[in-house]
């Protein structure tokens, strides 16, 4: 006789007539498969844990918003956001589907080029480009975008020394209704810093103005803010041509459109709640079409956009190292990746799914991460599935900013991987080992020997 | 109660409890209500039966695809988890 398949015994109290605070409850469906791969396939074929990226999802993402803006607006460019996600097999997909470069430090500029991306297609922003970067960008007729007057200064001579012109931009910080400000990077426009700015500029005969840029926030779900932000641009533009008859080739409105992850403690889950591609582009491009902008003078519209291009296209899975009971009765549940791998559990109730079927038992569970600190939490409160030790999950929505932001902290990095779009699988970014890290290690000779 | 004894004594469940055919607990003393999931539900009435926790064991492993070993983590957790809320009669 087969015997009938186990599930551990729970019980829950019923909180009759108070509203839950998880909302409605909502059944959390197991993912088994990306992309018609299987994940406990890789899991064992790549080792565990392993991030899952999809360059289908990474292209069919492109190409929506891509479609939104270049349905609205003659002249569309966007620059990969080097720092949202700068595995090489990423950016070259998004090179591949048209995207320039969009970079902030000499790591990253150099990393672009290295992809092969042409010199003048790359967007050199922040506030850290030394005087070697400055150079390197200025010969290869990059475009910079200044962000202080002291690195304006030293782009005027440094032109002198090498005689030659530097394309600028400059970045303008900005109200746009949004609280807090970002205000730390770039000219301020309300000020008149900004128009300041632009006049110095044109005042050099060693730069030439290319465009305008602003980044006003990321996670942002207010396509108002889009819609000042692109009309404040707007006016600096068309009071260049009025003072100076000078055409700027582009406008440039960042990045910061809200992905379809659910912010840590929202109510409505980020799916429901983040403005679509078309939300951002109409408000965007009716503000650039209805300002005084002449029609045939139209400067192309650059966007930067990263979080919003890449995160559904990630996904990190593994294992279920333990449970456990918490003092106050609640469960934990300990998986083998931490906020070491998933640093963006600091801002996200990041949508965590069981890889094999479960029954439609829930328990309110905390889910932690593997690291011996007490900062290392996955999910703070979560109905969850009665997952035993060895079963495996899936968090979906985590190819921004991790791959970048994760931490070498107490472990190795994991392998990643990438689906492409003909179902092949393909390792990406090696495994680190212990190796990989001594590698930058050097011990001074008088601590070679110990005696024990 | 030490955990040492969990194994060997009968535990006793809270008596005035009602408990549904479907897993529906309701304790009249708190006015509090519970829902057990199957297994949930077989554990307590094995538990009221009065057999103890090699008895049950026995009970189980042989019905479904569970070791001993790996019952009695779950039996236990599942008893703290009562006894947490205050649903076992300690003083019994
Ligand atoms: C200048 C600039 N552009 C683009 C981005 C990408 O932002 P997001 O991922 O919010 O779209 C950033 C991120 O901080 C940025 O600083």
């Amino acid at each position: 006789m087969t015997k009938l398949a186990f599930e551990r015994p729970i019980i829950q109290r019923i909180n009759a007539g108070l509203p839950s605070k998880y909302g409605l409850p909502r059944h959390i469906e197991p993912l088994s498969h990306i992309e018609g791969v299987s994940i406990r396939e890789l899991l064992s074929r790549y080792g565990s844990p392993l991030f899952i990226l999809s360059e289908s999802t990474i292209r069919r993402t492109y190409r929506d918003a891509h479609r939104a803006f270049s349905t609205r607006y003659p002249n569309v460019q966007f620059a990969w956001s080097y720092k949202t996600n700068y595995l090489n097999a990423v950016c070259r997909t998004f090179h591949q589907e048209g995207s320039w470069a969009e970079v902030v430090s000499g790591f990253e500029y150099d990393k672009a080029i290295a992809n092969g991306v042409p010199p003048e297609y790359i967007l050199f922003n922040g506030p850290d480009k030394t005087r070697d970067d400055l150079q390197k960008a200025i010969k290869n007729q990059s475009f910079i975008h200044i962000d202080h007057f002291d690195e304006l200064y030293e782009i005027i001579a440094l032109t002198k020394e090498l005689n030659q012109k530097a394309r600028v931009a400059i970045r303008v910080n900005m109200d746009t209704g949004i609280y807090p400000q970002w205000d730390r990077f770039g000219f301020n426009y309300e000020n008149g810093e900004a128009w300041d700015a632009l006049n110095r500029i044109m005042a050099s005969t060693q730069l030439e103005l290319v465009g305008l840029h602003t980044h006003i926030g990321t996670y942002m779900m207010s396509t108002e803010a889009y819609k000042t932000a692109a009309a404040k641009l707007a006016a600096l533009a068309v009071g260049l041509e009025r003072k100076h008859k000078h055409h700027i080739r582009y406008i440039d409105i960042g990045g910061g459109f809200a992905s379809r992850n659910t912010l840590r403690g929202a109510y409505y889950p980020g799916t429901d709640t983040a403005p679509s591609f078309d939300d951002f582009a109409e408000a965007i491009t009716s503000a650039l079409m209805s300002s005084e902008l002449k029609p045939e003078t139209l400067p192309m519209l650059i966007l930067e956009t990263g979080r919003a291009l890449i995160d559904d296209a990630g996904y990190l899975t593994g294992t279920v190292l333990a449970n456990k009971r918490l003092a106050d009765g609640r469960r934990a549940t300990i998986i083998d990746a931490g906020v070491n791998l998933l640093f963006t559990s600091f801002w996200y109730d990041h949508d965590i799914r069981p890889v094999e079927a479960t029954s439609e038992q829930t328990e309110d569970t905390t889910i932690y991460g593997p690291l011996c600190m007490n900062i290392d939490v996955i999910r703070g409160s979560i109905l969850f599935p009665l997952l035993k030790k060895g079963d495996h999950f899936v968090i979906k929505r985590v190819g921004a900013y991790n791959n970048t932001q994760w931490l070498q902290f107490i472990t190795l990095r994991p392998k990643v991987v990438m689906i492409d779009t003909q179902g092949q699988v393909h390792v990406v970014r090696k495994e680190e080992k212990l190796e990989t890290i001594n590698a930058q290690e050097v011990v001074p000779v008088h601590l070679d020997k110990i005696e024990w | 109660m030490k955990a040492q004894q969990l194994n060997e004594e009968i535990m006793k469940i809270k008596k005035n409890l009602a408990i549904s055919d479907t897993g529906f607990v309701f304790d009249p003393s708190t006015g509090d209500s519970y829902t057990l999931n199957p297994v949930g539900l077989e554990l307590i009435q094995l538990i009221k039966s009065g057999q103890d926790l090699p008895a049950i064991t026995t009970h189980i492993t042989g019905k479904y695809d569970v070791d001993a070993i790996a019952f009695e983590r779950y039996y236990l957790d599942f008893i703290a988890t009562l006894r947490q809320m205050h649903l076992i009669d300690d003083n019994a």
